[in-house]
């Protein structure tokens, strides 16, 4: 046959053909024991050998270690007040990851939850934002009912997590706001570089700015643990031990709450800054900058309206004024270049002729009295706020004495603060001006500085520590934590010292021109130096045919209105610094705000009176204008710079 | 004589009592696996096993002949009814596997595992023995396996398809036909791998590619045998313990009742257990092979060996799944997994081994 070569074909009989399946089902009976020896050989190798290794596979699966957030450390006032806290929330949460149906799960979510087409805005975009196994905030502050409608019908929407927690809370609100920063959820970036599953956490918040931020790891606390039986598909069967969060630390500021909160709200709609100084210790007990952000619709996830209309303001509510607001001091700076020309030997009884205007070389400088205050000397300089006095002697003592004793007060300066920015502005100098402009150093430039503008460009904190240097004549430290330093002696000539601070305690108490921050509370006196920043060039032909009165002009471009002071003029106590952008004359609106502020100081119901009244004519406290806003916000404003923005170095 | 009734000391005890220790270890695996309950797994199945060897008893006494006479009959009623499910099925547009029995679904294709035996047997039987090294001896089996194998191939179910041609590929190695043709085959075989391949499902192809790597699919297809080997490599060598199974328990390991009962049982018996368990098996195709070497008749030693080794495929195949040796294929743990139909399938063969065995006693002792 033609298959024989494949077949081997011969002849095989019935025996032979017996003997063959004898063999072959041995063959077969062998090889079945072969495979049982070779899986009892495997078994041992997974049961004995590997056993270990699974036994803890297996242990990692059935437990199901969960961590739990520490509580967040609280920030108190000196009093023990707090500043921020943290309260129990009902929350919902929702990790993309699991959503199976995001649309249909948003719908029942807005239905169930009542959510805004705001809040549905910012959860749809914080879904897309998210690294899928993030989660994303819904809601937070559920009332008990809305809760527990949706814990029920939880298990039918995968993705959705319902949750109890804490969530910070400022009772103070915006007030606070630019002081202490705000929370947030870890962002997608920062679990990738420290890839702590504490991130991961539903409703965990982390510092995102100012102080929650700077010192976040004082006031994180440790997670505590809950070891828990669970099923494949994550169902609790039982809980196996639980390790309890350790609270983060309390963190006790310099801050005095009710003054903060006073001094925000007296700022009322202007925007600006108040900074007061304990100048016998340096513990700055107030710093306000408004308008702010509300750190509380920070933390709770901000809704776009409202994210809109902080951002459109040109008023710069996420701009903390207080530090990083710089301004040309103006004459509020006169006492530190009086103090500069002391120093430097001028004796205070010359008088020059105040005739309204000063040539420079070819340019004609003018004082803020147009018509002069005829002969003037050191003192009624200060007290009548006249530049020509400054001018004339500033040239004469040169720019060196002005800028040490400027530097000497602080200003120029970067405070060690726990703050993530903060700007610490320019003190002009030859040196300085080479290396900035690639200019020699004029008498112009001296005269410019002289009355705080020109180059000169400060931050309220500043002001508020060179009027505290000038209070106690020593370099006091400003800080927001501990530390009770006085500071060393600046080494100023007593005398000197004494001098003007008489002369400010007459510039508001002396038929001075900030008589209008007299303290209406019986034996204190404020001692101060008001001070208005022009923020424009005033050419020739202006000042030919008049110079416009700032209300005629537009808001960006009035005058800043500025006013530095201490109280009681005798043994300081209190220095204060107060700033309002485009606020106009210095003595006009920067002078009652920093005359209320420390009136709270000595007597703080009859402040507080006065803030009632005027808040009347504002539309409300902080919280109800900024409401307000928010709903009112229908036509957008293209965010303007600020004057101040041409020259400065950051910190 | 003994005081026992001859029809009754003719069963063989010993195998009964094998399976039914088998059976019974495997209804208080059953019982953990639904969290220390009867319902839904061991009560069933406890019912279905007394039907179902009260059936294989009766079968173990129908006479060798019958199954002889009846062997192509069947193969063709199987084949036909393989036909119909695939037809109804395409109908159906679904893939409908399983005829509805009442008491049971019975799968045509678990059917044929048993009866594609039985015809190759009947085969070979048939062949003069002159001619088993003759093409004749090769072209009919082919037919006879091919067909079957092919149309459970299309339903899809490789893991029946692939056992239904093995046992008759065994038979027709048992029965004598020249090794270098085994050979030459397996060879082939290696070359048709890669047209196989693209053949395939997309699932079954990736059913292949984790089974080579199973951590590069934790969560998907590579999750049963990562929580399979876990659950038994967890178990150590006397096991967490009856009840105390955490993987089984807490549902990490899929399928715990049906297809990877074994993990289930090892995780709370250990080494011991499992070892039990495939000596038990081992014992039950030693005893087999023996009926089959002690069978008078060439059909009964084909019969006894091939279903035997049907037997053997069963236990190897879904042991070696469970242990991460073997990709993962839809064959239950005969007599212990949760299912009638494997049960059934496994207790016919063994009826009919039984069948086989009594007609080898009675003709040795000269009756019939």
């Amino acid at each position: 046959m033609k298959f024989d070569w494949i077949l081997g074909k011969r002849s095989v009989s019935e025996a032979q053909a017996q003997f063959s399946f004898t063999r072959r089902s041995f063959f077969l009976g062998g090889a079945q024991l072969g495979v049982g020896v070779l899986l009892a050989g495997r078994m041992t190798y997974l049961s004995v050998f590997e056993n270990e290794r699974y036994s803890l596979l297996a242990e990692s699966n059935r437990v199901n270690l969960s961590l739990i957030p520490p509580r967040r450390g609280w920030i108190v006032d000196r009093a023990g007040k707090p500043l921020a806290l943290n309260r129990t929330v009902f929350r919902v949460d929702i990790i993309p990851d699991r959503l199976v149906d995001q649309d249909k799960t948003l719908d029942t979510l807005t239905n169930l939850l009542g959510l805004s087409s705001d809040d549905r805005d910012r959860i749809e975009r914080d879904i897309e934002k998210s690294s899928g196994f993030q989660p994303v905030q819904v809601a937070e502050h559920l009332d008990w009912e809305k809760f527990a409608a949706l814990s029920i019908r939880a298990p039918d929407l995968p993705g959705v997590v319902p949750a109890q927690g804490f969530a910070r809370y400022y009772p103070e609100g915006a007030a606070v706001g630019h002081l202490l920063g705000y929370v947030g959820a870890a962002s997608a970036e920062a679990y990738k570089k420290t890839r702590d599953p504490l991130y991961l956490t539903p409703g965990y918040k982390i510092g995102k700015d100012g102080i929650e931020k700077i010192l976040e790891p004082r006031l994180r606390g440790s997670p505590g643990a809950r070891r828990s039986e669970v099923t494949a598909r994550g169902k609790l069967v039982r809980d196996l031990a639980t390790r309890p969060d350790i609270p983060g630390e309390t963190l006790h500021l310099t801050i005095d709450a009710g003054l903060q909160a006073y001094a925000a709200r007296r700022l009322g709609e202007n925007s600006g800054a108040v900074t007061v100084i304990d100048t016998l210790t340096g513990g700055i007990l107030a710093m306000a900058s408004m308008p702010a952000y509300d750190p509380n619709s920070f933390s709770d996830g901000i809704g776009r309206a409202e994210y809109a209309a902080l951002t459109s303001d040109d008023h710069l509510p996420l701009v903390n004024k207080a530090l990083q607001g710089l301004y040309p001091p103006g004459s509020t700076s006169k006492p530190s270049t009086s103090l500069a020309l002391l120093e430097a030997g001028i004796d205070p009884n010359t008088s020059i002729n105040c005739t309204g205007s000063y040539r420079v070389g070819n340019a004609i400088f003018h004082c803020s009295k147009r018509r002069g205050h005829g002969p003037i000397s050191l003192q009624r300089a200060i007290i009548q706020s006249c530049d020509i006095y400054f001018y004339h002697f500033g040239k004469m003592a040169g720019i060196m004495p002005l800028a040490t004793m400027f530097r000497k007060l602080g200003l120029g300066a970067e405070y060690p603060l726990p703050v993530p920015s903060q700007r610490y502005g320019t003190i002009p100098d030859p040196e300085w001006l080479l290396r900035r402009y690639k200019r020699q150093w004029s008498t112009f430039d001296t005269v410019n500085t002289s009355i705080g503008q020109g180059y000169v460009l400060v931050s309220p904190m500043q002001l508020a520590v060179m009027t505290a240097r000038i209070a106690s004549g020593n370099a006091v430290v400003p800080h927001l934590m501990g530390r009770n330093n006085p500071g060393a002696s600046l080494g100023i000539n007593p005398e000197h010292l004494a001098f003007v601070q008489k002369a400010m305690g007459n510039v508001v108490n002396g038929g001075g021109t900030g008589h209008v921050a007299q303290l209406p509370v019986p034996g204190v006196q404020m001692g101060g130096k008001t001070g208005t920043a022009q923020v424009r060039r005033i050419t020739m032909s202006e000042r030919a045919t008049g110079v416009l009165s700032n209300s005629a002009l537009p808001w960006k471009f009035r005058d800043h209105s500025l006013f530095v002071g201490f109280a009681p003029v005798i043994s300081p106590r209190y220095a204060v610094s107060v700033i309002i952008e485009h606020g106009g004359f210095g003595a006009a609106v920067a002078a009652p705000v920093a005359r209320d502020t420390m009136t709270y100081l000595f007597d703080p119901v009859k402040a507080m009176a006065t803030l009632v009244e005027q808040e009347k004519t504002w539309g409300g406290d902080i919280a109800t204008r900024m409401a307000k806003k928010e709903a009112g916000y229908a036509l957008p404003v293209a965010p303007l710079s600020t004057a101040t923005d041409n020259d400065e170095d950051t910190a | 004589m003994s005081l026992i009734p001859a029809s009754l000391r003719s069963f063989s005890w010993g195998v009964i009592a094998l399976i039914f220790a088998l059976v019974g270890f495997g209804l208080v695996v059953l019982y953990s696996a639904a969290g220390g309950n009867l319902k839904p797994w061991a009560l069933s199945q406890g019912v279905h096993f007394i039907v179902f060897i009260v059936f294989a008893l009766m079968l173990s006494r129908v006479p060798e002949r019958l199954w002889k006479a009846g062997a192509f009959p069947a193969f063709a009623a199987v084949l036909a009814l393989l036909l119909a499910v695939e037809l109804l099925g395409a109908v159906g547009g679904g893939s409908r596997r399983w005829l509805d029995l009442g008491i049971i679904r019975l799968q045509p294709s678990e059917l044929m595992k048993l009866t594609i035996i039985l015809a190759v047997a009947r085969f070979y039987d048939m062949l003069p023995a002159g001619e088993i090294r003759g093409v004749n001896a090769l072209w009919p089996p082919a037919v006879l396996i091919g067909f079957p194998f092919l149309l459970v191939l299309t339903q899809p179910d490789l893991g029946t398809a692939t056992m239904i041609a093995a046992g008759g590929i065994t038979v027709v190695f048992l029965a004598g036909v020249p090794i270098r043709l085994f050979v030459s085959a397996a060879a082939m075989f290696a070359a048709a791998l890669p047209i196989a391949w693209s053949q395939m499902h997309d699932y079954q192809r990736n059913r292949v590619l984790v089974f080579l790597d199973p951590e590069s699919d934790p969560l998907g297809t590579g999750y049963h045998i990562t929580q399979s080997k876990i659950a038994i490599g967890s178990g150590g060598i006397f096991g967490k313990g009856f009840l105390n199974g955490t993987q089984s328990h807490l549902d990490y390991l899929p399928e715990g009742h049906t297809d990877f009962v074994f993990a289930t049982m090892a995780e709370e018996w250990g080494l011991v257990g499992g070892v039990l368990i495939i000596a038990g098996f081992l014992l039950l195709c030693r005893w087999g092979l023996r009926v089959a070497a002690k069978a008078p008749t060439r059909f009964g030693r084909l019969a006894a060996a091939g279903l035997t080794t049907t037997i053997f495929f069963y236990v190897a195949i879904n042991l070696m799944m469970v242990m991460g040796l073997a990709p993962v294929v839809g064959i239950p743990l005969p007599l212990i997994s949760f299912g009638g139909t494997a049960m059934l399938t496994v207790l016919m063969c063994i009826g009919i081994l039984m069948s086989i065995e009594r007609d080898g006693k009675t003709s040795r002792s000269g009756f019939a």
